[in-house]
């Protein structure tokens, strides 16, 4: 315990009422729970999106080639107003349009944040994913098929588990910059790590040692997830003979 | 809320368009800036010195570690705090918002450049730097004329995508009220309440500028490696 007659602004990190503690702890749940959702929708919206690529199919060629393009091309944080603002209008109004809801209706801000980053990073994943299946010997899905596969099984079999290991560091890599990229929901009033951190911020005037605590715990997750993606990659290379 | 195709042509899009000059203003002072730093940053993480690659070390790690907004907010508050209002008056231009904006924006470009060139320094073949040891070239020499001009042309492509993630990242400028493409559809927005208009027409005024830029770069890729050009039949 410092003994200066100064106030410490670490005592102010206290659990409770009069530290911030909890709201961090609180920030860096709601921080992880948007992430991994909006991660999890990105992976399905990602598979789509690869095979849509990937597909025999002019149409979803080009459905697949725009989504991504225009994802691509749009800063995150004006698609994530974008989502919010009108996506969600638009969303209540066709909702109440059918009958399903009442015009009292509204998106919650974690929603539209899971959905916004989810749209983002399916397309960012939609490449990584594509990339994985492309990585593996057409050889071996022909000889599924000729063993009498189905389309569904050789995915199952054949390219799921091999393409996972191909898409291992591209997935890890866009899991860090969805944490990161999760801060840019707090603008949309989601309460994640950022919030925290800003009201914390604001509230004491103490800038400096709050942002600064802010950043450390987004190092602190980016670190962790290094060594667990590197882990993932440890497993799914275990059949792999290295040279 | 509706689209109006004819409000956003007359109102809103030329608004947009005179913010466009701020955002370039934004991504080419930031790149030049960040470029320049991920010179000495990169150098100093390939050393063998603790002194030097350790600080560069954790640099970089900050820089790609942490959410850029967070890095902003750090930059335009953290340095509000620390100005006092004397030194405030004194320089009237800290007031403004765009040049924390650019000192973010250069920093973490120079981490995450900083850490692509290390690779690419890496990748310079060792015959190249032994040659021109070989000629006399002092070591200063030699990076200036061989290991850095290869270097860069290595990384060209990997740093041509970090310039338009940098075009991109212009956009959180808007957060610290720096009036450039988004900021300026949000302040309509706030002011119209117009949700589709807006940020509908920031997006097409970006992918124009992603679109153009991408253009500027590949020219950029080609001038550079006039090298790697296929050969022609002599």
């Amino acid at each position: 315990m410092a003994a200066g007659s100064e106030h410490s602004l670490w005592l102010d990190l206290a659990w409770g009422a009069e530290g911030w503690g909890d709201e961090f702890v609180r920030g860096v749940a709601l921080t992880v729970q948007i992430s991994l959702s909006g991660y999890v929708f990105g992976l399905i919206l990602g598979m789509l999106g690869a095979g849509a690529k990937l597909s025999s199919r002019p149409w979803l060629n080009r459905i697949g080639g725009a989504y991504t393009t225009i994802v691509r091309a749009l800063p995150e944080l004006l698609l994530i107003l974008l989502l919010y603002y009108a996506g969600t209008s638009a969303l209540v109004k066709v909702l109440v349009f059918v009958g399903v809801a009442g015009e009292e209706l509204q998106i919650s801000p974690f929603a539209a944040a899971v959905a916004s980053l989810g749209l983002i990073y399916g397309a960012y994943l939609t490449d990584v994913l594509r990339g994985g299946i492309e990585a593996i010997p057409r050889g071996q899905i022909e000889a599924a098929r000729a063993c009498g596969m189905g389309p569904s099984l050789c995915f199952r079999r054949i390219i799921l588990p091999q393409m996972i290991r191909y898409a291992i560091p591209g997935m890890g890599n866009q899991w860090l910059n969805i944490t990161k990229d999760s801060s840019l929901v707090s603008v949309i009033g989601a309460y994640e790590l950022l919030s925290a951190g800003r009201s914390a911020a604001t509230s004491t005037k103490e800038y400096i040692f709050y942002y600064s605590i802010t950043a450390l715990i987004f190092l602190t997750l980016t670190i962790v997830s290094m060594a667990l993606f590197w882990r993932l990659e440890q497993r799914a290379n275990r059949g792999v003979r290295h040279v | 809320m509706t689209f109006d195709f004819e409000y956003t042509l007359a109102t809103v899009l030329p608004a947009l368009i005179f913010a466009i000059p701020t955002s370039l203003l934004l991504m080419v002072s930031s790149g030049v800036i960040g470029n320049l730093l991920a010179v000495p940053v990169a150098v100093a993480r390939l050393s063998r010195n603790p002194f030097l690659w350790m600080p560069a070390y954790v640099f970089i790690l900050l820089m790609r570690g942490t959410p850029l907004l967070v890095q902003m907010y750090l930059v335009y508050y953290g340095l509000g705090q620390i100005l006092t209002p004397a030194i405030m008056r004194a320089y009237p231009f800290l007031r403004d918002g765009i040049w924390y904006a650019i000192f973010a924006l250069s920093i973490n470009t120079a981490g995450y450049t900083g850490e692509i060139l290390r690779g690419a320094i890496k990748a310079v073949p060792h015959g190249e730097i032994e040659a021109a040891r070989a000629f006399g070239m002092s070591r200063w020499l030699v990076f200036r004329r061989v290991t850095l001009p290869r270097a860069i042309r290595i990384c060209l492509p990997a740093m041509s995508s970090e310039m338009i993630i940098l075009l991109k990242a212009t956009a959180l400028a808007s957060t610290v009220t720096v009036y450039e493409v988004l900021g300026t559809a949000q302040l309509i927005r706030v002011d119209t309440f117009r949700v589709y208009d807006t940020l509908i027409g920031a997006g097409v005024v970006y992918i124009a500028m992603v679109f153009l830029l991408t253009r500027v770069l590949n020219a950029i890729e080609r001038a550079l490696g006039k090298d790697r050009r296929p050969m022609s039949v002599a």
